[in-house]
């Protein structure tokens, strides 16, 4: 097969997904939240808080942050850890902006099976 | 004789140095001055001033020829010196000569990194260095459309890209850092700045890893490659990603060397008779590329070669500005957060100023300011000398003038309100009323103000503002008490800021943000939801509803439950239904396979575990059934509750049934504080539970007993007596001006009982009962309000032409 494997999974634009705000890649292994800050970064988690699993996809973006929906955990969109008292850790997929196009790192969401 | 010194390097530090030697100890030595470039000392750092068109080159030279001659300095300019022969005390120019020192000083500065990429040496490729550099970039301009592509967005090739887009070129900018200046500058200052240069042209790319330049020897650079096949066309290539210092001839020499040339700390290198001092120099560990370290080791080296053994150079903190214009950017020390480290964040949204404070054991540690720069050296000078701020850290952002002018003011918001500003709503208090009542009669208690100028004496909601008013009067005289701040990115409290809404008229969070000062960039999840909340009940039909500062119900709709899916309810209007209405709902159920339904305690129907992605389906499909949203997830009107009243209860006294759709007809849409949910009874039996619902009313033989501040939740409550009505016409007006009083006073998240304990029943009552122009100004701005908000959000989507994107996945990957 001739096909040229890219290390980065192309998912959508930018504009896409509104500024604060985020959107879901559906995956066989589960959701991935996909964020766009205030600033135009990407940022890309599991989409489950670490406390109850919540969609951390429908929460409120502030700053480099995201709180979930169920119990108002703080999440960090940078390292997917919890944030203040809490203690946990989503899994962080590597995300990046190119020509306005959001990728994913390929190899990221695949690893996630082994998670 | 006089002994023989040396100098290497024509730059700003043999520059300064040999001004200070010469006045310590004019004809101490015979001094030759060697510079690779051909031309003696310039003030290097303005090159971006010339660049820009500022300065010309002659402005910037800081010794010329009759400067050295009359000074009896020998110049040896355009040779390059190759080889130290420290046995012989000799060096070797690259044109072949030879030249003997008693003393020889190295101020060789440092090179430009150049990255190891494809094309690095083609022409049109070059660092920002000299005024070679400089007057390449200027030429740039003269040809049309022009096309320059900057590597690096630090302070170099920042002012690169400035000063080449003041000349016409169109420039982008390169940067691998997702943050400009990032080591100078934090995320908001490098967005601020990024901003401004973008206002002046200049594209910015962050993360952006430059892979080749693409050209040929012939035509010149053509293009530069970025690892994500990006090509960005360009004449000129400016790379600026740092200095190194030069060390290669203090190398060959075998002096011992670090990252530049090591010192101690009298400038002295690992040979007694050759010193260092400038770049090129590694001093306890530090290299320095900015001009005040420079500047503190020549004079050192001046005194020392001058005859002082005392003099010694202990390290400098270093500060940095940008030299753009319109772009006023500072940084100094430390800022990154840490443990045990505070900030003192100041913003100003009208002149586009930030100004950052980082602070640690109550001393200021690092300083990064965007927009006014005034106080840059006001900061570093308390930075460097490591001062004590416990006295005047509440002021100490304002700068040098505030806070050491005794004028203590904290409050810089409400200090800014001019005196014809509202402070109290409920009584038409202006600003100066309050100080003039606080100056005449002597006021110094909440009390007496309240007793004087009536200022927060009806709702109470200004209270923290008439504090912060009598707090920047009396000053120390003044103690006001502590109140809940809103949340962690603000000092003031909900209350307060619901009045700085309507005083300053500020229309959007992004204005609030500014212009109260927030302490973060973006707000969080518990004040953002209220801004929307209290602009939107402010400013109905002019403030822009966030749907990103919603919480995710009030966002799609719909209440999420615990595994992500979402609950449905319809409105069913006052608890009455239909076999054709309970046949839809049916449908919706089977078609969406929906796993449960139940039927609430709001005598309404609930189907959970309705996919997302489901919902505008599910909304077309009851939509079409002439169901509209339940609201039963919103801070709004939820439901209310009847009972079947006169038509068919034996004790029935009036048509409570009736009553009930009539209100929640005119009251569903609308957006409150917390959640409101009504009840009508048809007597005093009050089977639709009234007495412990947010409004309830009962019905009697003589008319209709209206109460309020009901909950039957985490508080359980009874209603309180608001008053008693004869028709339902007047039914009506009550209960919508009591709701709007509510809407407009309470804080975000308090259910009407909180408010009614803050604000107390004599004041509603007078609003509401008792004042028939205050209650029928109420109701209609209730009902202009609800002209703007009273519309299906479940319709729109189920058109999917409102927030479509959030009912679709972004993509699917297999």
């Amino acid at each position: 097969m001739d096909v040229i494997v890219s290390s980065w999974i192309d998912v959508g634009a930018v504009a896409d997904i509104p500024l604060r705000g985020a959107r879901v890649v559906k995956t066989p292994l589960g959701c991935v939240a996909v964020f766009r800050t205030a600033e135009n970064e990407v940022f890309a988690l599991e989409d489950r808080c670490p406390h109850a699993g919540g969609p951390l996809s429908q929460g409120i973006v502030h700053g480099r942050s995201v709180t979930c929906p169920l119990h108002n955990w703080v999440i960090s969109l940078e390292t997917g850890h919890a944030q203040g008292a809490d203690e946990g850790r989503t899994s962080s997929i590597a995300a990046r902006i190119e020509d306005g196009r959001i990728l994913l790192d390929r190899d990221a969401l695949r690893a996630r099976a082994a998670a | 004789m006089a002994k023989k010194l040396l100098i290497i390097g024509a730059g700003m530090a043999s520059g300064r140095m040999l001004e200070e030697l010469l006045d310590r100890a004019p004809g101490a030595y015979e001094i030759t001055l060697f510079n690779a470039e051909p031309r003696g000392n310039y003030n290097r750092i303005m090159l971006s001033p010339v660049l820009a068109g500022d300065k010309t080159y002659e402005e910037i030279v800081t010794h010329d020829d009759a400067w050295y001659a009359e000074k009896g300095v020998r110049t040896v300019f355009g040779r390059r010196v190759t080889k130290i022969d420290r046995a012989f005390k000799t060096v070797t120019d690259d044109a072949g000569e030879t030249h003997n020192y008693d003393k020889l000083v190295l101020a060789t500065g440092s090179d430009p990194f150049i990255i190891p990429v494809p094309g690095r040496d083609l022409p049109g490729v070059l660092a920002y260095r000299d005024l070679e550099d400089t007057e390449a970039m200027m030429k740039l301009g003269a040809k049309p459309g022009a096309k320059a592509v900057v590597i690096g967005g630090g302070l170099l090739g920042l002012e690169a890209a400035a000063g080449m887009a003041t000349h016409g070129v169109d420039v982008a900018v390169l940067h691998l850092m997702p943050t400009l200046m990032e080591r100078q500058l934090d995320e908001a200052a490098g967005s601020l700045l990024r901003r401004s240069l973008e206002a002046k042209g200049i594209k910015i790319h962050t993360r952006a890893n430059t892979a080749a330049i693409l050209g040929d020897a012939d035509a010149g650079v053509r293009a530069v490659k970025l690892d994500d096949g990006t090509e960005l066309a360009a004449d000129l290539v400016c790379m600026a990603v740092g200095i190194r210092p030069s060390i290669a001839v203090a190398k060959e020499a075998g002096l011992e060397l670090g990252r530049g040339v090591l010192v101690d700390d009298h400038m002295a290198t690992s040979d007694p008779d050759i010193f260092a001092v400038g770049e090129c120099v590694e001093h306890r560990g530090a290299v320095y590329g900015l001009v005040a370290p420079l500047y503190d080791m020549a004079k050192v080296l001046a005194a020392r070669l001058a005859g002082d053994t005392e003099a010694a150079y202990a390290g400098s903190v270093t500060s940095t500005k940008l030299k753009v214009t319109g772009c006023d950017v500072f940084s100094a020390g430390d800022f990154a957060e840490g443990e045990g480290r505070q900030e003192i964040v100041f913003r100003d949204a009208a002149r586009g100023v930030y100004k950052r404070l980082v602070i640690e054991d109550d001393r200021i540690i690092g300083a990064v300011m965007f927009g006014d720069t005034v106080d840059g050296p006001y900061f570093f000078q308390l930075l460097k000398d490591g001062t004590d701020i416990s006295d005047i850290r509440d002021t100490v952002i304002f700068g040098p003038t505030f806070a050491e002018g005794g004028a203590a003011d904290p409050l810089q918001a409400v200090a800014a309100l001019p005196l014809e500003a509202e402070i109290c709503g409920c009584n038409g208090v202006c600003k100066g009323a309050i100080i003039e009542a606080i100056a005449e009669k002597g006021l110094t208690s909440l009390a007496e103000v309240q007793a004087h100028t009536k200022a927060s004496s009806s709702c109470g909601t200004c209270a923290g503002l008439v504090e912060q008013v009598m707090a920047i009067e009396l000053g120390d005289g003044f103690e006001a008490k502590t109140v809940e701040p809103m949340c962690g990115c603000t000092d003031l409290t909900h209350l307060d800021v619901r009045r700085l809404i309507v005083s300053q008229s500020l229309k959007s969070i992004p204005e609030v943000l500014q212009a109260l000062e927030w302490k973060t960039s973006c707000g969080c999840a518990k004040c953002r939801p209220a801004l929307n909340y209290y602009l939107l009940c402010a400013w109905p039909g002019e403030a822009i509803d966030d749907g990103q500062s919603r919480f995710i119900n009030e966002r799609v709709h719909a209440n999420i439950q615990k595994d992500g899916t979402y609950s449905v309810v319809p409105r069913m209007w006052g608890g009455m239904t239909s076999s054709d209405e309970l046949r839809a709902i049916a449908d919706v159920v089977d078609k969406f396979k929906i796993p449960t339904v139940k039927v609430t305690g709001g005598q309404r129907i609930d189907m959970l575990g309705v996919q997302k992605e489901d919902l505008p389906g599910v909304w077309e499909d009851l939509g079409k059934a002439g169901f509209v949203s339940g609201h039963d997830y919103a801070k709004g009107l939820r439901t209310v509750k009847t009972c079947v009243g006169k038509e068919w209860c034996r004790f029935g006294t009036q048509d409570s049934t009736g009553l009930g759709v009539q209100l929640e007809k005119r009251l569903w849409g609308s957006w409150t504080p917390a959640k409101v949910k009504l009840g009508v009874s048809g007597c005093p039996r009050n089977c639709a539970e009234a007495t412990c619902k947010d409004i309830g009313v009962v019905c009697v033989d003589s008319g209709y007993e209206i109460s309020f501040a009901g909950a039957a939740g985490l508080d359980v409550k009874q209603t309180e007596f608001l008053c008693k009505v004869a028709t339902e016409a007047e039914v009506f007006e009550h209960v919508e001006a009591l709701l709007q009083l509510y809407r407009e006073e309470a804080q975000y998240l308090h259910r009407m009982y909180k408010w009614l304990a803050r604000v107390g029943m004599e004041h509603i009552q007078s609003r509401v009962v008792e004042d028939a122009d205050s209650r029928e100004a109420l109701s209609d701005r209730f009902r202009f309000s609800q002209s703007i908000f009273q519309v299906d959000p479940w319709a729109e989507r189920a058109r999917r032409d409102v927030d479509a994107h959030e009912f679709k996945p972004l993509a699917e990957v297999a």
